[in-house]
């Protein structure tokens, strides 16, 4: 009865923290995915993850930097140590500096980051209206909802057909209506479109394909220890859920001459 | 050459004649402390805090190993223990949680003291040590979060550390202080990784008084009568081990957040990099910080919100003087009983609060909840103390009462 008690009143501590602590972020009608990711032995599918890189590198990457990410870490998502050479040496890195003192380029190798689009931030606000497209690494975790906030932010741009005049009118110069973003005013265009690319895998890469992938191996960049973290929840759970009956019968058995 | 005693023992034994620290240990948490048979599982949260403190200052000696105290350089080498140091991220995450969950068993057993009357004589010193140790931890709890160097570290130390300037006359020069210049940059963030660092052993120190101040007069226990010591059984082995399923009950609670929802506790906007030109829409603290934000919040007076918050804290430490019932456990005190819940859930209450925005009907609650806060301690403590009847009190642990009391 006690240890009902107990684990009641645990429970209710763990519950009502989370649940306060997200009031404070605002409301959106997320798209809710199901991620091969999610639930207690959730893992990445590494295709997915592939096909999620192809769309950040011949998309996304135009803009948007991915700082925490270098060629190596790719192994991770399936690629063996050559194909992150190859993917690495398409890259240029500009290096600091030879005997002479002077700047050169160089092809990038797997220990080197992925470079960034642009040179610095100036430049980036310059070739974008104004606006600083962030680094993704983290995306996934700096926004409520993670991968579904991903996947429902760029699919949230209006059907040009059903878009009203209202929600033209409202946006200010160079912006775009967007149903997820914050204000609903987002300085990106509608990137995805139906057919953009061609998946090497075959998959049909619509727009929400397309969107779901990027949005996965965004997950994967910002919590990449994710499949570690929750193969090795396990044993600690397992581990721990054995030396706590044992830990029971211990307490019931040097308790048992003492009356109540 | 005649003794009968082996090696061992001899060896221990001219040890002890030198360094008595093992029966000092075992005076304290062994055998030779006699502890009161009737203690329930609220009295575990004592031994679970001592535990988290412990998985506190080995993730974060470990975690310290490789952080970079430096505006430039503070995010990004959290992220390389997240992703390059091994098993970094276990530990981050370890010690990211580990604050919460410590601050949720130290809550426990504070509010185990308010309901079985642990204040009261004699033992107020204990009591004082006690809120001694909840205000060093959120002092080591507040500078941790900057540490990251997130937008939420930045802006809450700006918020927290501008508090100081309500202060009259030399409110200003405090924060300069605190800042270390004109503004939280990085002479702040090389102070507060200094103080994150520092705290938690003068914390050790603070713990050992407490536990030095238990042990003289003893353990309470949830009848709150004085124990007799036949009504005492040595605290090894029969807490040890009580105390270890606790700890195992606590742990399947603790993993399962650390391995599933490690940023459940914690906020997205910690994820993005300080930016001093960007304020978050919302900036709130941690959730342990949220009930005292709230008490901030709902005065529009910035001194008066920043002395209502330190009173709210404050004030614990003239409780043992403001209940005049010499009756400890809330078990016999019919009002004080529900008057407790009530105050447990107004805690809540205001724990919801802070997240919110301080307006409409929030602000309203903030504000009743506020008002519930000090009424409780300053008017109802008192005030029940004399007009209350506590039911019959038994006479020892092992021959309760005539009826047992309603449970």
């Amino acid at each position: 009865m006690r240890i009902v008690l107990f684990a009641a009143l645990a429970t209710l501590f763990i519950g009502f923290v989370p649940v306060d602590v997200k009031a404070a972020g605002g409301e959106v009608k997320l798209d809710h995915q199901e991620w091969s990711f999610d639930g207690v032995f959730g893992r990445f599918d590494r295709q997915q993850l592939q096909r999620g890189f192809q769309v950040y590198r011949e998309v996304c990457a135009s803009c948007h930097s991915l700082d925490y990410i270098a060629f190596r870490n790719l192994e991770a998502i399936g690629y063996s140590e050559d194909q992150t050479k190859v993917l690495a040496s398409e890259y240029t890195i500009e290096e600091c500096c030879d005997d002479q003192g002077d700047i050169f380029d160089r092809p990038a190798i797997p220990a080197d980051y992925i470079p960034n689009p642009y040179p610095n931030e100036q430049f980036a606000r310059a070739s974008n209206n104004g606006a600083l497209p962030p680094d993704l690494s983290l995306m996934s975790k700096a926004r409520h909802g993670g991968p579904d906030y991903v996947y429902s932010l760029i699919n949230g741009y209006p059907d040009p057909d059903k878009s009203t005049p209202e929600m033209e009118a409202e946006l200010m110069d160079g912006m775009y209506y967007n149903a997820v973003f914050e204000g609903n005013q987002i300085a990106m265009a509608q990137q995805l479109f139906d057919d953009l690319l061609e998946y090497s895998d075959g998959t049909d890469p619509t727009a929400k394909q397309m969107a779901k992938d990027v949005a996965a191996f965004l997950h994967w960049a910002a919590e990449p220890k994710l499949e570690m973290r929750k193969q090795t929840g396990v044993r600690v759970l397992l581990f721990t859920f054995v030396f706590t009956i044992l830990a029971y019968f211990l307490k019931r058995r040097i308790w048992a001459d003492v009356e109540s | 050459m005649s003794t009968e005693k082996s090696w061992g023992t001899q060896a221990f034994d001219w040890f002890e004649e030198r360094l008595p620290i093992v029966s000092f240990i075992d005076n304290t948490v062994g055998s030779k402390y006699p502890a009161p048979k009737n203690l329930n599982y609220f009295w575990n949260f004592g031994a679970l805090a001592g535990f988290v403190m412990v998985i506190m200052i080995l993730t974060g000696i470990l975690l310290a190993m490789s952080y970079t105290p430096h505006v430039d350089h503070a995010f990004q080498s959290v992220e390389r223990i997240m992703r390059d140091v091994n098993s970094g991220w276990l530990l981050r995450y370890m010690h990211a949680n580990g604050a919460s969950f410590f601050f949720i068993v130290v809550y426990i057993h504070i509010f185990r003291g308010l309901y079985y009357g642990s204040y009261k004589a004699p033992r107020e010193v204990l009591w004082w040590l006690g809120i001694i140790i909840m205000l060093i931890m959120m002092m080591t709890a507040f500078t941790g979060y900057v540490l990251p160097w997130g937008q939420m570290s930045f802006w809450g130390a700006t918020v927290i550390t501008n508090l100081f300037s309500a202060i009259p006359v030399i409110g200003d020069e405090i924060v300069t202080l605190l800042w270390g210049g004109f503004s939280v940059d990085n002479p702040t963030l090389n102070r507060f990784f200094a103080l994150h660092f520092l705290m938690p052993f003068v914390l050790v120190g603070v713990v050992i008084l407490h536990v030095w101040a238990l042990h003289i007069p003893g353990s309470n226990n949830p009848l709150g009568i004085n124990a007799t010591p036949k009504d005492k059984i040595p605290f090894h082995p029969y807490y040890t081990a009580k105390d270890v399923f606790g700890l195992g009950v606590f742990l399947l609670v603790y993993f399962t957040v650390v391995f599933w929802f490690p940023n459940a506790m914690g906020h997205t906007d910690n994820y993005i990099p300080a930016n001093p030109l960007s304020t978050p829409a919302h900036i709130v603290p941690e959730w342990y910080f949220l009930p005292f934000y709230a008490i901030l919040r709902s005065i529009d007076d910035k001194l008066t919100g920043v002395i209502l918050m330190f009173g709210s804290i404050l004030i614990l430490f003239v409780i043992p003087w403001l209940d005049t019932s010499r009756v400890r456990s809330a078990t016999f005190r019919p009002i004080f009983r529900v008057l407790f819940w009530i105050f447990l859930i107004d805690c809540v209450v205001l724990t919801w609060c802070g997240a919110q925005l301080p307006e409409g009907i929030p602000l309203i609650l903030t504000r009743v909840g506020t008002f519930w806060y000090f009424f409780h301690f300053l008017v109802l403590m008192p005030v029940i103390g004399w007009i209350e009847t506590p039911r019959p009190l038994p006479t020892s642990i092992s021959t309760p009462v005539v009826a047992k009391p309603a449970e």
